[in-house]
């Protein structure tokens, strides 16, 4: 009889659903060659949001660290790639490494810092590190101080002869930063570190009492994550090719929309952010036309959805059961059930 | 025989998914003082939080004068009339313990308490009515919290575990002046632990068990045996 | 002496910002909430002052005599409505509501006054000063100090010494019970939003008065205010106006040195203080 029940993390659904990505992905990697440039660096865009959602969500949703400043590592990450190519000299592919590692140096004494602040307040103390990092990288003339930089022809040449070698070298690496943050997370859930995690977001006394290291976890995320966000930051800039303070560390584009694609995807799931990058990506393009009214539209649609669906589209299309696309959570199962 | 000033009737109550009261029935007539007995557990002080109005229930699960309150608020609750000391005491720490007691009298209804009337029943606060509420003793925080029910004027109180947490001269200190406080003609609901103290204060009583009535009697006539019995489900 | 008056500036300019801080601070005493929408709210009640001021040729201080009620009004609707549907042990939906309010608020300006700077003009008040021992002290800095401690004497005297602070305080700390006293929570939520976002209200006709604004500057107002509130220590709202000073002197120090370096010089003092004393300075609360 007990030899029908087994613990797995996988269903058919997921199963089918991980085959499915696998698929897609595989579609992806060839896009170079079947999209038109304009969607080629469409898809790039799609695939970088989609970075900084998951990881937002990671943050957010999973450690329960709101942050509104996850600006000042993309900030970061983008001066950090004009500075060690043009004033160091480096290939970009070879400092994107590098500014992982920086970024998730800087983020740990901001961590310390910051870890002061509980609640709503951490989330504004993140805001004021990020526009510390505006002010100061403003005053650096070797960058370009207020009015910022291009990245120089030397640098652009660099990464691939030829302007459509260039442009898939980008859009690859764009893509392999979304697998990559996507796959971590994925996998840092299912490890111990990741259940210690969501238990200390559901009930962080009972955690301790579990002898969870509350801080220390924290930490980690928070660094694993700065350090992240900075590269998805370097390859940003990269695709963009100019940087400036305003830009590099702007609340709009590197977290107003990052938290609407969470919420509206649904927070505290892996399905979440990548649902959310569909729908605003897909808003985007159908909306482009009408600017502001846009982002009020965005506005409102996540007050509602926090009022009234919190846990998001997915949540809405989830309903009650607890089904899942990435095989993430362990669950007695019985294989006679399934099989039948 | 007069109305029951409460009338309660089939009153289910649930936390989330979870069922503590089972189809309650109760009554409470104008004046009388009314003991509620049982096991932790039992669903006593849910029962206190439904009438209070902290729990939403059926709306004519609950009949306060003949009108049906089940529904409504904790804040239209209490300006009917009806006031719960709670259970734990539950007192304001950020006021001190004259505004504790002068919040309870927010609602300016009128009638024989007043400030003066609470410190003429319990003295002790007038000496302390400037300390924080929460610097007082157990005994004490339980007389701020009956004083600040009493504030209210109103014409059913609740008191909610009283005893719980103090010390047994404390206990009967507070019990002796119970009498005073009920005597106005105030009706009065006493949920108790203390079963021997529950029977001398009231003149019925209801014993709980799972969320259920379990033994309903004159508090002079119950057996010992009748009480062990409903008490413990047996 | 350049020091003394530059100390005197930040002084007074500190006055603005526990203006700013203010209406936060009592807010988060109250209900715990942190408004995220708060500097872009002190930002619409610049663009309303100046739209009175502008169709009722009226001087847009005695235009805060429409600005502040209207601010009350729409802060009770706002809690009633919107906020207090967010408010339970969760701290992510008033967090994402607020700011999703802001960037709505931010935008409506944007399309209804476009990103045009605009001042507001109250007339000759803004150009008088006094001399006080060498130093001169502008007439509108000065009001605008002298009206923040007004407030914040007032507020503290509404929340120790009436009815209306009682319920307060009690409602702030259990809520539940003060239910059973007859206060109505969603009411006296709606209320303490109302006092909070008429203070704003008045918070942003100083700011319009002193120096130009656009939609885009209610993010850095927000920031100022939370400064000053976590200098000053939670829950202690003359320790808001300590704040307020401290950060208005650290940013009149920091500019003493290089223009640029105003608002990262307070910051740092910022994070200073934060690193040093994580509670603040004068803390009541946790």
């Amino acid at each position: 009889m007990h030899n029908d029940l087994h613990v797995s993390r996988s269903t058919r659904l997921s199963t089918v659903a991980m085959l499915l990505l696998a698929i897609l992905l595989v579609v992806m990697a060839a896009a170079p060659w079947w999209a038109g440039r304009a969607d080629l660096r469409l898809f790039g865009e799609i695939f970088l949001y989609l970075s900084l959602a998951c990881l937002w969500n990671l943050l957010a949703g999973y450690a329960g660290l709101v942050s509104v400043g996850q600006q000042a590592y993309v900030g970061f990450g983008g001066y950090m790639l004009f500075a060690l190519t043009m004033l160091a000299g480096l290939h970009p592919v070879v400092v994107l490494p590098i500014v992982l590692v920086l970024g998730a140096l800087i983020a740990a004494p901001v961590a310390v810092l910051i870890f002061r602040l509980r609640g709503a307040y951490f989330a504004i103390g993140t805001w004021v590190i990020a526009e510390v990092f505006r002010l100061g990288f403003a005053q650096i003339s070797a960058l370009g101080g207020g009015s910022g930089s291009s990245l120089s022809v030397n640098v652009v040449r660099s990464l691939a002869s030829g302007r459509d070698g260039r442009e898939a070298v980008a859009y690859w690496l764009a893509l392999g930063v979304a697998v990559l943050v996507t796959g971590l997370v994925f996998f840092y859930m299912r490890s111990r570190q990741g259940v210690a995690l969501m238990a200390i977001r559901d009930n962080e006394l009972a955690a301790k009492s579990l002898g969870i290291d509350i801080w220390r976890t924290k930490f980690l995320v928070y660094v694993v994550t700065g350090g992240l966000t900075s590269l998805v930051g370097a390859l940003i800039f990269l695709q963009k090719l100019r940087i400036s303070p305003d830009a590099a560390f702007s609340v709009n584009d590197w977290t107003a929309f990052v938290i609407f694609i969470v919420v509206i995807g649904g927070i505290g799931t892996l399905e979440g952010p990548i649902i959310g990058t569909i729908a605003f990506f897909v808003l985007r393009e159908t909306l482009a036309d009408y600017g502001t009214l846009y982002l009020i539209a965005l506005g409102l649609v996540a007050i509602v959805i926090m009022l009234k669906a919190p846990k998001g589209l997915w949540g809405l299309v989830r309903g009650k059961h607890s089904i899942e696309l990435f095989p993430l959570s362990l669950a007695v199962r019985n294989i006679r059930q399934e099989k039948n | 025989m007069p109305e029951p000033i409460l009338q309660i009737s089939g009153l289910d109550a649930f936390y989330g998914d979870f069922q503590a009261l089972y189809g309650l029935d109760m009554a409470l007539l104008p004046g009388e003082v009314v003991s509620v007995i049982g096991a932790n557990g039992a669903g006593k002080t849910t029962l206190m939080r439904s009438v209070s109005g902290l729990i939403a229930n059926r709306d004519d699960a609950i009949r306060w004068k003949g009108r049906a309150i089940g529904a409504l608020r904790a804040d239209q609750i209490a300006a009917l009339g009806i006031s719960l000391v709670p259970e734990g005491r539950l007192l304001f720490p950020s006021l001190s313990v004259e505004e504790n007691l002068m919040i309870g009298g927010q609602l300016g209804r009128k009638g024989p308490w007043s400030l003066e009337a609470i410190y003429r029943l319990f003295p002790i606060l007038h000496e302390r009515r400037k300390m924080p509420s929460m610097a007082l003793s157990g005994g004490q925080q339980q007389m701020v919290a009956i004083g600040r029910a009493l504030m209210s004027n109103p014409e059913l109180i609740m008191l909610d575990e009283i005893s719980l947490g103090l010390a047994p001269v404390v206990i009967k200190a507070i019990y002796e002046a119970l009498p005073g406080i009920v005597g106005e003609g105030l009706s009065a609901l006493i949920v108790e632990q203390d079963i021997a103290k529950a029977l001398s204060v009231s003149s019925r009583v209801y014993c709980l068990q799972e969320g259920r009535v379990s033994l309903e009697g004159r508090s002079a006539d119950v057996s010992r045996d009748d009480i062990s019995n409903a008490y413990f489900g047996v | 002496m350049d020091w003394i008056n530059t100390i005197v500036q930040g002084t007074l300019l500190g006055g603005l910002y526990a203006m700013f801080a203010a209406g936060l601070s009592l807010i988060f005493g109250v209900m715990r909430l942190v408004n995220i929408a708060h500097g872009d709210l002190i930002v619409l009640a610049a663009y309303f002052a100046l739209t009175a001021s502008i169709m009722l040729g009226l001087n847009p201080l005695v235009a805060s005599v429409l600005v502040v009620p209207l601010m009350a009004l729409l802060g009770y609707g706002l809690q009633r409505l919107v906020l207090n549907r967010t408010m339970g042990e969760d701290l992510l939906p008033p967090l994402l509501v607020t700011f999703g309010l802001s960037v709505i608020i931010q935008n409506a300006l944007l399309i209804g006054y476009t990103a045009d700077p605009q001042k507001l003009q109250a007339g000759l008040i803004e150009q008088q000063s006094v001399t006080v021992g060498g130093i001169s002290i502008g007439l509108f800095p000065l009001l605008v100090f002298v009206v923040a401690i007004l407030v914040i004497a007032i507020l503290q005297w509404l929340f120790y010494r009436t009815a209306l602070g009682r319920a307060f305080r009690a409602t702030s700390d259990r809520q539940d019970v003060a239910q059973l006293m007859g206060l109505n929570r969603a009411h006296i939520f709606g209320l303490a939003m109302a006092l909070s976002l008429a203070v704003t209200g008045l918070a942003g006709v100083f700011l319009g008065i002193r120096t130009s604004f656009d939609p885009a500057v209610g993010g850095s107002r927000l920031i100022y205010g939370f400064e000053a509130v976590i200098i000053g220590g939670l829950g202690n709202l003359w320790g808001t106006l300590a704040g307020g000073v401290i950060l208005g002197v650290a940013q009149t120090v920091g500019a003493k040195f290089h223009p640029g370096l105003q608002v990262l010089a307070g910051h740092i003092v910022f994070l200073v203080i934060l690193a040093l004393r994580p509670r603040g300075l004068f803390p009541r609360i946790d």
